[in-house]
């Protein structure tokens, strides 16, 4: 089912934290189904973007439309699956009670709301843990819980901020299989990280520094068009540091 | 070396947050200013009604500092007590004067009896002559007996059911945004209004049990005078917590964490106890008697008052329920536009 229309279109986006200018000129888009990640590195406005893609920050200046819809729009919220950096749970609940909590507010219920619970959490490999307090769980299995919560009802986009950091190797291949599942289900996924070795898994990367964007291919066009044989040394060229 | 790093760490932070170090200094002075004014407010002058026949009282009376106010005839010599304009009227029953206390202010019972003594002692000897018994002393509220905890207590129900309700609301719904999960929560379709009145549902439930328990525990246990229906105390320590629940969430988004939080107490609660009828407001300033208007404790304080020293109904406190409505309200109405903030939509 291929979609002629990308999921997302950013145009000339600027965002200024008052004279601070964090993204400069931003302009890229995704197309459905794909895995589309942002490599860059730490302060570089990874976040601040997805912000932007998600609607609760506001663009400076420029345009990002969503599925058609010119953001930020709170409708657009129902169908997008969000992972926030850092992980927003309410540690002294259970996962349980957690994941009943944003089903609700997504408007999952009865049957349905029990099954996809049972469902994520099979998916990030939780399902032992559900009746445990939040605040009992090492920092992956948050993570976790964190990606299991943005799946639950099924939005057919994922803005997922550093969805792997902390988690083991094992389950980070496990946690990329079902995100490839889903893509071929029709869920486009955006996801940023600063690990080289995960960018390489994604359709099509954009790198970006200091708020500038500086390429936008899929891996392997990237490391052909610098003549790189590693991510990390096609993003040292694009940087300048390696001519 | 290490004792130096750490304190120099403090230093520094204090140096970073510039609202608490403004708060040690000047919260202090603000509360020591308000001290100084309730309690170096003038002496309380008593309000004396006074009775036709009883007249020969006005003069010493009035020499005594006294507020006095002749009345035509009982009724509305009475109506005057009743509605709180006077603290006690004064007739005389052949020669023996007769005075009824308003009774619910310990304070101005003193200051009325006190007056009234030396005005006896000082009437000339002429008049005296009419004036041959020691007054009869009756009480409209309230009785002789009256503790100060009896005029105290209800403001302090309506201050500790504030204070504790403020605080915690405020905490939560801050801890809310420090931990990400107000960002979290914005990320959804859940509107900002419905995040509010969430907010006022989820604590509104608590506060129930909390006005009951505080409601039976002063009037049963502290034995409280309680005058008037339990079905009302109930009713303003509850819209008493909404006030405060509302207003502690919307003051939240202006403290960056618990400390800051508060920090709010001297801010904004302790004004409130000064200025809630804890002690007599006739004899502060009049801008700072208008300043007690507009805050919500002010009118739990009266309200509670009215029901529990004075047994009165619905009429009297219907006010007092409005102004804690519409505070409740007002204050939701900012915490929405407040969210704002976090998120446009
Ligand atoms: N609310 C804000 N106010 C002011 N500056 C901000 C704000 N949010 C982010 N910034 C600035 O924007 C820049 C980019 O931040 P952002 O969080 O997007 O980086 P990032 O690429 O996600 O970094 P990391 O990999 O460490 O998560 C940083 O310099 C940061 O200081
Ligand atoms: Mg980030």
């Amino acid at each position: 089912m291929k979609q002629a229309n990308p999921v997302i279109t950013v145009t000339h986006v600027d965002r200024a934290f008052g004279s601070k200018k964090v993204l400069k000129d931003i302009t890229l888009q995704v197309e459905h189904a794909e895995t589309f990640g942002i490599l860059g590195p730490s302060g570089s406005g990874k976040t601040t973007l997805v912000k932007l893609l998600t609607g609760i920050d506001e663009v400076t200046s420029g345009e990002i439309n969503v599925l058609g819809v010119r953001m930020p729009k709170l409708a657009m919220l129902q169908q997008i699956g969000y992972m926030a950096q850092s992980d927003a749970l309410y540690t002294e609940l259970s996962a349980k009670e957690n994941l009943e909590f944003f089903a609700s507010l997504y408007g999952l219920k009865g049957g349905n709301r029990t099954r996809r619970i049972r469902d994520v959490m099979e998916l990030v490999n939780l399902q032992e843990h559900l009746r445990k307090r939040v605040d009992q769980y090492s920092g992956g299995m948050k993570r976790r819980l964190s990606l299991a919560i943005a799946l639950l009802h099924e939005p057919p986009l994922l803005l997922l901020d550093e969805p792997t950091v902390g988690i083991d190797p094992v389950l980070r291949q496990s946690i990329w299989k079902e995100l490839k599942a889903l893509n071929h289900k029709g869920t486009t996924i955006v996801l940023t990280t600063h690990v080289m070795d995960e960018a390489e898994k994604c359709g099509r990367l954009a790198m970006i520094r200091d708020g500038v964007l500086l390429a936008v291919d899929t891996p392997a066009g990237l490391l052909q068009a610098t003549g790189s044989s590693t991510i990390e040394e096609a993003f040292l060229y694009y940087g300048g540091v390696r001519p | 070396m290490r004792i130096r790093a750490i304190t120099l760490r403090i230093l520094q932070q204090f140096i970073h947050d510039k609202r608490t170090m403004a708060l040690m200094f000047i919260a202090p002075l603000l509360v020591l200013s308000l001290m100084s004014l309730v309690f170096n407010g003038d002496a309380y002058e008593p309000k004396i009604g006074v009775a036709p026949g009883a007249a020969v009282f006005s003069t010493a009376l009035e020499a005594q500092k006294a507020e006095i106010t002749g009345y035509d005839n009982d009724e509305s010599g009475n109506a005057a007590l009743q509605a709180g304009d006077i603290d006690a009227y004064i007739t005389m029953k052949g020669t023996t004067p007769e005075i009824m206390l308003e009774g619910s202010n310990p304070a101005a019972n003193r200051a009325v009896m006190m007056a009234l003594q030396e005005a006896m002692q000082s009437l000339q000897p002429s008049a005296a002559g009419s004036v041959q018994n020691q007054p009869q002393i009756s009480y409209l509220y309230g009785a002789e007996d009256m503790k100060t905890i009896d005029r105290f207590g209800p403001i302090m129900i309506g201050v500790f059911v504030f204070f504790f309700v403020f605080l915690i609301a405020g905490v939560s719904f801050l801890r809310e945004r420090t931990t990400g999960t107000l960002e979290r929560l914005l990320s959804t379709p859940l509107k900002r209004w419905e995040i509010v009145l969430g907010y006022v549902c989820g604590f509104g439930i608590f506060t129930v049990f909390q006005a009951l328990l505080i409601s039976w525990f002063s009037i049963q246990v502290l034995g409280i005078m309680m005058a008037g229906s339990f079905g009302y105390v109930l009713l303003m320590t509850l819209l008493l917590s909404m006030s405060a629940l509302t207003l502690g969430t919307l003051l939240s988004a202006f403290a960056a964490n618990e400390l800051q939080m508060i920090q709010f107490i001297p801010l904004v609660i302790v004004p409130q106890i000064f200025l809630s009828g804890l002690f007599p407001l006739d004899t502060l300033p009049l801008w700072l008697q208008r300043v007690g208007l507009a805050t919500p404790i002010y009118y739990g304080a009266q309200a509670l008052m009215d029901i529990m020293i004075r047994g009165k109904g619905w009429n009297d406190i219907a006010l007092d329920v409005f102004m804690l409505i519409g505070f409740s309200l007002l204050f939701m109405l900012l915490n929405v536009l407040a969210l704002r903030k976090h998120r446009k939509m």
